[in-house]
């Protein structure tokens, strides 16, 4: 389908996700079940998820716990099968671990954890070379370890490294070995689930700079995953805010993030502390992220936002398209009610409260 | 700055940690010295390794042992408490500091109930009675934004979210009414959203029970809005201390510059952040003379001779010989 | 360390050597006096295990080489004693001292066969249990619970006694060994089992796991290549402190009367012979192999003791 995509044009793009659905069953074992009398229960995970990604570009799906965005990760790899939908790779779906085929092959994923994501009993040289043994790029082990030594000067680290074991490197090369890896495999499409997140700030920015000149050597399309609003800010083209399993807002990220529509973004963003605006009059993003095994009806933000009515908690919002090119997730953002119905402002206590909304008369700035 | 005419809450002079093992002595802070005054909040910040969760736990005295503070004096209104045998120590520890640790999960006892702890603590350090305990805690829980905490104190730990989980620590830190309170990375493990709401609570909480908080995070974000004053860590020392303004934005000494400059802003847009080239170096492995020398990209030859002590610089105290007097370029 | 770079090591081989003596491991192990002496102990028992073909000054289980007139002397301090038989004779002229180092040889050789094979069993069970999962899973672990029910004496019995029924009696007592091997072996390998199905399931969620799968690499791969060999630490302190249960069970079955028969005797089978005519006054017939075993078991314990302290990472 050659739907419009994010960038507005009609290239057909190097990813789609096409209604992307997981489910997990996450019940009970049948007896507790019997005994309890409860019906089984399923966490959606990814519920109707429509993107997609323009070749070369650096995608990111931005959220907090809970919201799916390393289940898609996993999807995209291949990592997991689809419950409904799918995914397409150049027009084509893709499978599951080893039946993915030579074109499938080219994305390839790199970890959050630099600690989990290496084999601590493998020496760095087997680790690099895993994919190019396992694809049969090259035979002899001459050109083997020719090859794995050019990677790992690729990520400013040295073909002597490769005699070592993993837990000899601090956090920071590990992630740069982790690197070396998947650019072993001859990648088109990377997904970085998380990268930097368990980094110090220096070491993150290293990563970053990193992975950008990668890019650009390599001409490699980047699906990148983050809770941190200011990295994805820094490193992305395209941006999408997933909450509970949904999509709630997509587009170009200087228009998300400039000026945000969906109410959970606009909250979001004036939530995260910010070296910039220091000690700010913000509206208090109210509670916390609900659990995804038993969402919200209706438009799961609900409960946490201001301007919810009584459409909001029993109909879900569709994803609709603006003309600002970007798509948000929302009733009031659709019917227009966003600018004129005032923020609630928040106590100052930043209270967690159960109750009902009351609206103030005073309009926040 | 310093206001002259009190003294400091508390004062930490030339503080030494040194951790024994087989590989030799290793030293994880080194000569570390700042003041905290009442009233005030000091925040802590570095990477990992720097030394600054140590230098918390041993202003609190829970050090783990073989690591022992082998120099220097912590002084809380003028006494000594580095230096105090463990009963003493269980006195200061939570009735006169108190702490926050980063996991919500494990900071409290699956086992009791919140309310159980917490008149546990009361009781342990003030002279009241059961009931009067329990109305404080209720209090406490209603201030740090727990709803209905009459029905809630009575729950177990498990039953909270994270967030209402960190809540119940703050008032968990603050229930004997301590006049300093170490927080140690209090929302790292947290949603990005609540975070914010962790970070008022903290604040305001502290000011209304008149304590002074020790922050001590990688996260400059958090210190940026919430501290008003920062100390930089760099290998086990202070490289720089000074208010949060002018560290955030004109930073002297060359590590906080980088530090500044690698953070990502929203809505500011660079090619690419600024990389301080290299690692923070082991603790076995530190560089003499300045330890931040070998990617210092302003570093000369005094810088690998001699080790920097804080001096005065702009706004704030600096480590670094470009500051020293008489010093050109 | 430097003497020894005298001599013309490679320096590859060098360097590993200096990396092993360098390693905590090897720290802790010199560090630790209980495991210095445990080590040379065992390493001394296993010595003269090897060599006891030319060291003992008899061959006990050459018939032709026992004479009946030296039969139950005492040891040689004793003013009845005979200089050539240092800790006596038994009832069969048999020396004392080299029926132990042969009985050594058949204590160590069933100790370290049946940790073998209980280990090929445990380790391909909890591999399999754990990475499969699902009823794979459920059915190992059944079989394993079922196999726990049996104590290890039992089987062995079992094993034993279907063995003799069914071969010819010479057969039986050369096969006396593999078949002592089999019974100890198949009884001990649900610890194994049950450790490696924990660690592989812990393992199996690690991200390096999750990057060979997206290579596509096989299960059997995946398990054996990346997952196994992170299981070997606590296997290896399993299979030392297995080694000195084994060697016991194989004593108890000799004293038994279901292990080694009298002609090839291992140090339990002494025990017991030695037990029959220990009111007839000889007591160094049951006293010095007892001592020898307990010194072995004891000895292999202490090892694995220090092994599981040394490698736990906790407490490094």
């Amino acid at each position: 389908m050659a739907e419009t995509n994010v960038s507005g044009n009609n290239v057909p793009a190097h990813m789609e996700f096409r209604d992307l659905s997981k489910y997990f069953d996450v019940s009970p074992p049948y007896l507790t079940r019997l005994l309890r009398r409860e019906g089984r229960s399923l966490l959606k995970a990814v519920d109707d998820l429509n993107l997609s990604i323009p070749r070369g570009s650096t995608f990111s799906l931005v959220g907090e716990s809970g919201c799916g965005k390393s289940t898609v990760a996993r999807l995209a790899v291949g990592l997991y099968r689809p419950t409904h939908g799918q995914i397409a790779y150049d027009g084509k779906p893709m499978a599951y671990r080893r039946e993915r085929n030579t074109g499938q092959r080219r994305v390839q994923m790199i970890f959050q954890d630099p600690f989990a994501s290496l084999n601590p009993r493998w020496r760095v040289r087997d680790i690099v070379a895993e994919p190019i043994r396992a694809y049969r790029f090259l035979d002899t082990r001459a050109a083997i370890e020719k090859r794995v030594g050019e990677l790992l000067e690729q990520v400013n680290l040295t073909a002597k490294d490769g005699a070592k074991y993993p837990h000899e490197f601090s956090g920071g090369q590990r992630q740069r070995i982790s690197i070396a890896r998947a650019l072993a495999s001859n990648p088109e499409f990377l997904v970085c689930d998380e990268p930097t997140s368990a980094l110090d700030v220096s070491v993150q920015a290293q990563i970053l700079n990193l992975m950008k000149d990668l890019q650009k050597e390599l001409g490699l399309t980047y699906l990148f995953i983050s809770h941190d609003l200011a990295v994805v800010d820094h490193v992305s083209d395209y941006v999408g805010v997933m909450y509970l399993g949904r999509l709630v807002e997509t587009g170009r990220v200087d228009t998300i993030f400039g000026s945000p529509r969906h109410p959970y973004t606009r909250l979001l963003l004036q939530a995260i502390p910010n070296m910039e605006m220091g000690n700010k009059e913000r509206t208090a993003l109210r509670g916390e992220v609900p659990s995804p095994i038993t969402p919200p009806s209706g438009c799961h933000f609900h409960p946490r936002c201001p301007w919810a009515n009584e459409r909001c908690r029993s109909q879900a919002p569709a994803l609709l398209e603006t003309p600002d090119s970007r798509k948000v997730r929302c009733h009031a953002v659709e019917e227009g009610r966003l600018d004129e119905l005032p923020i609630r402002k928040a106590a100052q206590s930043g209270q967690v409260i159960d109750g009902p909304l009351e609206f103030s008369s005073s309009i926040a700035a | 700055m310093n206001d002259t005419h009190k003294p400091p809450l508390l004062e930490v002079k030339n503080l030494r940690i040194e951790f024994p093992t087989r590989h030799g002595t290793l030293t994880p802070v080194h000569d570390v010295s700042f003041s905290v005054d009442a009233g005030e909040v000091l925040g802590v910040v570095g990477e990992s390794g720097a030394g600054k969760s140590m230098t918390g736990s041993a202003i609190i005295g829970l050090l783990e042992p073989p690591g022992r503070i082998a120099g220097g004096e912590i002084r809380l209104n003028g006494e000594r408490i580095d230096n105090l045998g463990p009963a003493a120590l269980s006195r200061v520890r939570g009735r006169k500091i108190g702490m926050v640790f980063q996991d919500p999960l494990t900071s409290l006892n699956p086992l009791f109930t919140v309310g159980q702890q917490l008149v546990q603590t009361i009781r342990a350090h003030c002279d009241i009675s059961e009931k009067a305990s329990r109305q404080r805690a209720i209090e406490l829980l209603d201030g740090v934004g727990i709803p209905a905490p009459q029905r809630r104190i009575d729950q177990y730990p498990h039953q909270f979210s994270g967030g209402m989980r960190q809540r119940v620590v703050i008032a968990l830190s603050l229930c004997a009414e301590p006049s300093l309170v170490i927080a140690d990375e209090p929302t790292t493990a947290l949603d990005v959203s609540i975070q914010a709401q962790i970070i008022d609570v903290l604040k305001r909480m502290c000011r209304e029970h008149g304590a002074s908080v020790i922050l001590i995070t990688h996260d400059m974000g958090v210190i940026a809005e919430t501290a008003d004053r920062v100390a930089v860590m760099y290998a086990g020392k202070i490289v720089e201390i000074g208010p949060v303004r002018t560290l955030v934005k004109q930073a002297s000494h060359p590590y906080t510059q980088g530090l500044m400059g690698s953070i990502p802003v929203v809505g500011r847009k660079r090619e690419r952040l600024v990389q301080i080239e290299g690692a923070m170096p082991r603790l076995s492995d530190i560089p003499t003379g300045c330890a931040f020398h070998p990617r210092c990209p302003q570093a000369f030859d005094t810088c690998r001779r001699e080790t920097p002590v804080l001096m005065p610089a702009q706004a704030s105290s600096t480590a670094c010989w470009l500051y020293r007097e008489g010093h050109n370029g | 360390m430097r003497r020894l770079a005298a001599l013309r090591v490679g320096s590859r081989t060098w360097s590993r050597i200096h990396r092993i003596y360098d390693s905590d491991l090897s720290w802790s192990f010199r560090h630790s006096p209980l495991a210095i002496v445990a080590g040379l102990m065992t390493l001394g028992l296993l010595l003269i295990a090897v060599f006891a073909p030319w060291i003992s000054p008899q061959n006990p289980f050459d018939v032709s080489s026992l004479s009946l007139l030296d039969s139950e002397l005492p040891p040689a301090w004793d003013p009845e004693g005979d200089a050539r038989y240092l800790l006596g004779t038994d009832v069969q002229g048999r020396d004392v001292i080299s029926t132990i180092m042969y009985g050594l040889r058949i204590s160590l050789v069933v100790g370290f066969c049946s940790v073998m094979l209980s280990l090929a069993l445990g380790v391909s069970a909890g591999l399999a249990a754990g990475y499969a999962g699902g009823w794979i899973d459920a059915f190992i672990m059944r079989i394993a619970d079922i196999k726990l029910s049996f104590p290890a004496i039992l089987i062995a019995l079992l094993v034993n006694g279907i063995a003799r029924t069914l071969l010819p009696r010479e057969v039986f007592n050369e096969l006396a060994l593999w078949i002592l091997v089999f019974s100890i072996g198949i009884s001990n390998w649900v610890q194994y089992a049950r450790t490696v199905r924990s660690l592989t399931m812990v393992e199996k969620s690690k991200e390096y796991v999750q990057a060979a799968h997206i290579l596509g690499q096989s299960s059997l791969f995946v398990a054996t290549r990346h997952i196994l060999p992170n299981t070997v630490g606590p296997i290896t302190v399993l299979a030392t402190i297995n080694l000195a249960l084994a060697i016991l069970t194989e004593a108890t079955l000799s004293f038994l009367g279901v292990g080694m028969p009298p002609t090839t005797p291992s140090l339990g089978t002494l025990v017991r012979v030695g037990n029959e005519y220990i009111l007839s006054g000889l007591w160094w017939v049951v006293i010095f192999p007892s001592i020898t075993l307990v010194l072995l078991v004891l000895a292999v314990n202490l090892l694995g003791d220090w092994l599981r302290d040394a490698l736990n990472p906790k407490l490094r």
